[in-house]
């Protein structure tokens, strides 16, 4: 399960979150809604841990979080320029997290990732590097990599923003089965459509005055 | 023919001089810019202040200037250093300068969402750097580092000023001594080769560094 509740966050003197709760059942999806600047993607990072909150906590896996930017291992991320490390093949950006801070061996990372892969339809493209990747692949690169560290939860910043509606319904059903192995999701978009076709609970985020 | 191998044992020693400059200066100054390269960023700001005036003054006035100053200007202030030791100090407090200023550009251009990207999973600071950012780094900054290898094997011969024996002064003399433009000649050969090496090794690196974008 995954509480937030009463976060808080300003930039200077500019308050952009403020008494944001909700709580999430354990394989529930949350997207979160908003127009452009309301604080979506800040929200994101303060529960992925690379900001911190002025105010409010966290419970995930029954641990709680004072939201001071300290390590969240069970958070996983997929960024909205994905963020691969180009200098690192496929096979090797979703093994390297694994073996280095799991510290499984390198055999059964692959093996792992390979196995990923395959669910994904990238069964083929593991000794590729990033830039031989077309946007929705490396997504789903982006995708192995943070499952690959078997995280509780898996966040997603405006995951169908470079995706063409065909692409856009196939990632609805990859969240949609990683739903049912019982993944909690939190995911930020613009489209509504896809909002309402994967979402357990909508969260808007608005505007502060000022 | 003959006269040319009757002088080239002295222009290999000389040669033998410019290379051990150039090999040291750089065993320590690379190391050293990398250092400096993460003070030149870091957010304590009299330690960037002290840097940014260091790499300043070495790439603001000329690097004869500084061998001139630790050899024959610092012995006034009761600083000696031998021949040697005293080409050694100027070159590598210059050419860290200039690496330091590489390094941290080369520092700058990596994307911060790598840095994130790492963090989220659970990739520790030292992992971060070893396995994401300097490799990255490298590939940037490899063609300036090469630039600057390839000054360094000419700028070895501004050690003449201070009476160091190295390629360039071995030719020198020879010249004045046997009234023949042969062993300018054959320096002016040498340096191409070394720095047709420096060319092709460095070519070499560019190319194992090329396999992705
Ligand atoms: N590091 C920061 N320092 C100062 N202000 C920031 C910082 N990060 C974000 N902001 C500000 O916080 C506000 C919210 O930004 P955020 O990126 O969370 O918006 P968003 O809802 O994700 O918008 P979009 O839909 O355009 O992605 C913006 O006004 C932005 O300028
Ligand atoms: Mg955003």
């Amino acid at each position: 399960m995954l509480e937030v509740s009463n976060l808080a966050k300003s930039f200077g003197n500019r308050q952009i979150l403020k008494n944001i709760s909700f709580t999430l059942a354990d394989g529930e999806i949350l997207t979160v809604v908003g127009p452009s600047g309301a604080g979506k993607t800040t929200l994101l990072r303060i529960i992925a841990g690379l900001e911190t909150a002025d105010a409010g906590t966290m419970t995930l896996g029954g641990q709680t979080y004072q939201l001071s930017g300290e390590d969240r291992g069970a958070v996983g991320v997929v960024f909205q320029d994905f963020n691969l490390f180009p200098n690192l093949s496929v096979i090797d950006n979703i093994t390297l997290a694994p073996q280095l801070a799991l510290k499984k061996d390198k055999a059964e990372a692959e093996k792992e990732a390979r196995e990923l892969l395959g669910k994904l339809q990238m069964a083929d493209k593991g000794n590729l590097y990033p830039y031989q990747l077309s946007g929705g692949q490396k997504q789903r690169v982006a995708i192995a990599r943070a499952l690959a560290m078997q995280p509780k939860m898996l966040c997603y910043d405006e995951p169908t923003s470079a995706l063409d509606p065909a692409l856009r319904d196939q990632v609805a059903e990859l969240i949609l089965s990683l739903k049912d192995s019982g993944l909690t999701q939190l995911i930020i978009t613009h489209d509504m459509d896809f909002a309402k076709k994967v979402a357990d609970q909508v969260l808007e985020v608005k505007p502060l005055e000022g | 023919m003959n006269y040319v191998f009757e002088i080239l044992p002295s222009l290999f020693s000389g040669a033998g001089m410019t290379l051990e400059i150039f090999f040291e200066t750089l065993i320590f100054s690379l190391p050293l810019g990398v250092i400096l390269s993460f003070g030149l960023n870091s957010r304590f700001k009299p330690l960037k202040w002290f840097l940014n005036v260091y790499v300043w003054l070495m790439r603001g006035t000329p690097l004869l200037l500084q061998l001139i100053f630790v050899f024959y200007g610092l012995p006034i202030i009761g600083l000696t250093f031998p021949r040697y030791m005293a080409a050694i100090v100027a070159f590598v407090l210059n050419y860290t300068a200039y690496f330091a200023e590489i390094f941290r550009g080369g520092n700058q251009a990596i994307d911060k969402g790598q840095i994130e990207a790492a963090k989220v999973l659970q990739l520790t600071y030292g992992q971060t750097l070893r396995k994401i950012v300097i490799p990255q780094v490298i590939k940037i900054v490899l063609p300036s580092i090469g630039n600057e290898v390839i000054n360094l094997v000419k700028d070895s011969s501004l050690v003449y000023v201070i009476g160091l024996g190295d390629l360039l002064r071995a030719g020198n003399l020879a010249t004045s001594r046997d009234v023949t433009l042969v062993p300018l000649v054959l320096v002016a050969l040498i340096y191409l080769l070394l720095i047709g090496l420096c060319t092709v090794i460095l070519r070499k690196l560019e190319k194992h560094y090329s396999y992705y974008r």
